[in-house]
């Protein structure tokens, strides 16, 4: 089978435990305001790639990531889950762990399958509430916290990221409430703050459209870590 | 050779009792270490003073341009110097090059010419007596522009073969400083003269009667550098009896091969484990504790941090930021398994916090799979802090070279005391290609070089054919340049021998002659562009190619992309294949490195526009490192292309300068440590050589380049060593600075 991938990323040390390749796939149906990764909205034609084609330009970097692992990001990846569940297959024959970095918006029986072979997520909390979710992301808390709560239920290992952007969501009030929303759950096994940051910019000029905030300053490292503390 | 001598008691006898045999003292004697850093002392009061009073010396040197002085009236050698100090109160390692600490001695045996120039840069006039003196003598330089046809000066002239050791002592030679410390100076002149005594039963052939002459030589060396502690007031005829005096008497040996040569690469070897013996001895016995250790080393590393030589402004071109490679091999496996990782191995690294990060000696580890792991965690620690160490591949070299071997200058490996390297240089890759597709005409000057034919007619390239050209020109290359290094060599036999190097080395030596490539990348890419674009020629009024027109996407190497890294892999194949089909002087071994210290800049310089899109006079990439930001996967991709260049071909060891911003690394210190011993175990496991390694943001360099005064210790990883950022020059900068550091996506 094949899939629209954006770019195999060779050495990622921050998304998931260890080194580890980290494999962009193409198409989102969000659009959250803050996306560093606009090129991978669309799935384009050009993109095509097979499975197993994938797979052995993963088992190439074996020898490094042997203690690490494979992340799949975006995009969101769950668009294509089928095509990753095959990917997925022809790595764990290497015994490779893998990791995926999802937004939690689609759980579907595609999805559920390539759960099956994922032994970490990386899930992407963006918002506490549904006006917000609405309004900077174009989706719904609901279907992340239903995805978390398969999670729970299946006992797959959870890190929650959630991106702090100045003036939208970095209140201690925004991150106490994150804290409220998933403590219940004991598959998390860490929350991770991750800093706005505008090194996008350039992408989205190149791409002729327009930054939805332009003009919001990087997050303050210091002021994230104050903020961390209270997780 | 004598019975068991008193400064032997408490070692374990062996072979080594009979013979000069410093391997097998090591293996019956040594105890590996698989412990952690937690050991390691702080520097004492003394060490704090004698590095406050060497700091001093380092500013007046910089603020001087470099140079602190020339002692013009001179001409070196052992004894030419009366004894010199530091802050004789303080030291417990002593001896230096010259009069005065930092003042740079002359030597003019490698050429006068130079010598002169190189006093004029720096505003001194070389001595009336030196210029009489050597009125009348011939040097190095002299014997080889003898003998040099018209061809091989043009070769030189145009840059096709660039930084030859024809002007300045070709280096690369690594003595057994070991010897002098086991053995005493005395047991050593006792073997060579039975050496001497034995050939002389032998027929006296032209070989015979040279290396006769060569014993001679090397016999009364071995008197003059006794005689030169002997100024110290200090007799090296006996072997050394603690841990300080072995590392005196070895150092003893070190300085007076600085005395006697000023080659490019002064290497040191392989003695932290030795030293580690004697260090255990004296512990056993109480008369040295950790602090009295550390102190130790970390005053013999001071000394050596003040090796000078004095170098002309073209020769720092070629070679920048004052390197003099004091090579030092840290680490490695035995062949029995057990691991050479002593604590004198932590010792010497942990002088780069003990005296501040700094680029001598060249620190070099030998790493393997099954080093223990809290001394990769403790290496990886060090390159994180320091950027001050490069790793080399022990799991490849011990095969080939034994488990005594050590590295001359970045990449070199020999076995210590048995083997030498006859020093090459480089050719410069891309020119050949471009000398080719011109017909035998070089693109800047114009000039016939080579065989002459027709250029390539003025359409799309195509590759076979390209590539029969080429490969007709690397054949003539080889022959060209085997020639040329063996008017070389036998020219800097003749006049500038290594004496005192060669006295500590077994009488018959094995010899390898080093070759060497630069610009793979460049050349690489650009046959990859007409492989898999659209390249068409673009030429000049003088009917000479002066740029290319490509059309298309084509692989590049650097991405672990067969199609690329195979062009690559093959050419270096296919040269050393040319290289070895021509005999070479005194049937050397021929070897290949893929090495550019920060010549790439230069070469870059004298090349014109290859089809690769690179613009004529732009700077290639340094040793084997794919161009920069042409690696389009990341880190571990453009890691997997260099680990495709065979060793065996490349004997002489693949250079690749890996840099990397902090959190592209980890996301804190504990994961950054662990995250880089996962990436050198994966790229050596492949069979990799070499990597240096740089853990910094690009910007702290642009900073630098504003604010040197700043930044006077920072220091990096260039290519085979490590520079003192300020030491390079602008261009120089420039170039490290656009190089690609590995970022997150």
């Amino acid at each position: 089978m094949k899939g629209y991938v954006h770019s195999l990323q060779s050495m990622g040390t921050v998304d998931g435990p260890g080194v580890r390749a980290v494999l962009f796939t193409e198409g989102c149906p969000l659009r959250c305001a803050y996306c560093h990764n606009p090129d991978t909205w669309e799935m384009k034609e050009e993109s095509l790639v097979g499975a197993e084609e994938i797979a052995e330009r993963i088992i190439r970097l074996y020898p490094y990531i042997k203690n690490g692992g494979v992340t799949f990001s975006g995009g969101e990846p769950c668009v294509q889950a089928e095509f990753l569940y095959e990917v997925a297959l022809l790595l764990k024959e290497k015994k490779l762990h893998i990791a995926l970095d999802t937004s939690g918006c689609i759980l579907d029986e595609s999805t559920k399958k390539l759960l099956t072979a994922t032994d970490m997520v990386l899930l992407d909390v963006k918002m506490t509430s549904e006006e917000d979710y609405g309004k900077y992301i174009g989706g719904s808390l609901g279907k992340t916290m239903d995805f978390l709560g398969y999670l729970e239920k299946k006992g797959i290992e959870t890190h929650i990221r959630h991106v702090v952007v100045p003036g939208i969501n970095d209140t201690e009030e925004d991150i106490k409430k994150l804290r409220e929303l998933i403590s219940p759950y004991t598959c998390v096994s860490k929350t991770e703050l991750l800093p706005f940051r505008t090194l996008c910019l350039e992408k989205y000029e190149n791409m002729g459209i327009e930054f939805p905030l332009k003009g919001t300053e990087q997050m303050d490292k210091e002021r994230l870590q104050k903020l961390a503390e209270l997780i | 050779m004598e019975k068991f001598t008193k400064e032997w008691n408490g070692f374990i006898e062996g072979k080594w009792c009979n013979e000069i045999n410093v391997r097998d003292f090591i293996q019956k004697n040594y105890r590996p270490y698989i412990g952690d850093e937690g050991f390691l002392a702080e520097p004492t009061e003394k060490t704090k003073r004698l590095y406050g009073a060497l700091e001093e010396k380092f500013k007046e040197e910089k603020e001087k341009g470099g140079v602190i002085g020339i002692d013009t009236a001179t001409v070196t050698s052992l004894t030419n110097y009366p004894a010199a100090y530091l802050k004789k109160e303080d030291e417990l390692i002593v001896g230096l090059q010259t009069g005065a600490p930092l003042v740079r001695s002359v030597n003019p045996f490698g050429g006068i010419r130079m010598a002169r120039s190189a006093c004029r840069a720096y505003g001194y006039e070389l001595s009336e007596r030196i210029e009489r003196e050597f009125l009348y003598k011939t040097t190095h330089n002299d014997g080889v522009f003898r003998v040099y046809t018209d061809s091989m000066r043009a070769m030189r002239h145009t840059g096709i073969l660039t930084g030859l050791p024809d002007a300045y002592g070709r280096g690369r030679i690594i003595g057994d400083y070991r010897r002098i410390a086991l053995y005493g100076i005395d047991v050593l002149i006792g073997e060579k003269q039975k050496d001497k005594k034995e050939l002389g039963r032998k027929r006296m052939t032209e070989e015979n009667i040279r290396l006769s002459e060569e014993l001679f030589k090397q016999i009364s060396f071995l008197e003059k550098l006794k005689e030169m502690a002997g100024l110290y007031g200090i007799d090296i005829s006996r072997p050394a009896n603690n841990a300080q005096e072995a590392i005196q008497w070895l150092y003893f040996g070190y300085l007076a091969a600085n005395k006697e040569q000023n080659g490019a690469a002064m290497s040191l070897g392989r003695t932290g484990t030795f030293i580690d013996i004697y260090i255990e001895r004296d512990m056993r016995l109480g008369i040295l504790d950790e602090k009295g250790a550390q102190e130790l080393i970390d005053q013999f590393v001071m000394k050596l941090r003040m090796i000078r030589q004095l170098r002309t402004p073209e020769y720092n071109e070629l070679f920048g930021g004052d390197p003099m490679w004091i090579t030092e091999a840290v680490g490695g496996m035995g062949e029995d398994g057990r691991t050479l990782v002593t604590k004198t191995a932590f010792r010497f690294l942990h002088t780069l916090y003990n005296l501040g990060s700094a680029p001598e000696p060249n620190l070099t580890v030998l790493w393997s799979e099954k080093l223990p792991e809290d001394f990769k965690r403790y290496c990886a620690r060090v390159s994180i802090e320091t950027d001050s160490i490069q790793y080399e591949n022990d799991d490849i070299m011990r095969p080939a070279y034994g488990d005594d071997y050590a590295i001359a200058c970045c990449v070199s490996a020999m076995k210590l005391g048995k083997q030498m390297q006859f020093f090459g240089a480089r050719c410069n890759l891309p020119k050949v290609l471009l000398l080719s597709l011109n017909g035998g005409k070089e693109e800047k000057y114009g000039m016939e070089i080579g065989p002459q034919m027709e250029p390539v007619e003025d359409k799309v390239l195509d590759y076979n054919e390209v590539r029969q050209r080429l490969d007709y020109y690397l054949s003539w290359l080889a022959g060209e340049y085997v020639d040329t290094m063996n008017v070389i060599h036998y020219m800097h036999d003749k006049y500038a021998y290594e004496k005192t190097q060669l006295a500590l080395h077994d009488t018959d030596v094995d010899r390898v002659m080093a070759f060497g490539v630069a610009g793979l990348s460049v050349i690489t890419d650009s046959l990859s562009a007409i492989k898999y674009a659209k390249v068409r020629p673009v030429f000049d009024e003088r009917g000479i190619i002066c740029d290319f027109v490509t059309e298309g996407d084509f692989p590049t190497y650097g991405n672990d992309d067969d199609r690329a890294d195979e062009i690559a892999k093959e050419l270096l194949d296919r040269f050393i294949t040319e290289l070895r089909k021509n005999p070479t002087y005194k049937n050397a071994t021929h070897t290949l490195s893929v090495l550019t210290i920060t010549s790439n800049v230069v070469y870059g310089q004298k090349t014109g526009a290859t089809p690769d899109g690179r613009k004529a006079g732009e700077p290639f990439a340094p040793g084997a490192n794919p161009m920069h930001n042409r690696e389009k996967n990341g880190a571990l991709a453009s890691l997997n292309s260099v680990a495709k260049l065979r060793y065996d071909s490349c004997r002489d060891g693949i250079s690749n300068t890996f840099s990397i911003v902090p959190d592209a690394l980890g996301k804190n210190d504990e994961e950054r440590k662990d995250n880089l011993v996962s990436i050198l175990d994966g790229y050596f496991v492949q069979k990799a050589h070499h990597i240096n390694v740089n853990v910094l943001d690009r910007q702290k360099l642009v900073d630098a380049m504003e604010n040197p005064d700043l930044y006077p210790n920072l220091t990096i990883r260039v290519s085979g060593y490590a520079v003192n950022f300020h030491k390079l020059s602008k261009q120089q900068q420039k170039e490290v600075i656009s190089r690609t550091f590995h970022e997150r996506f």
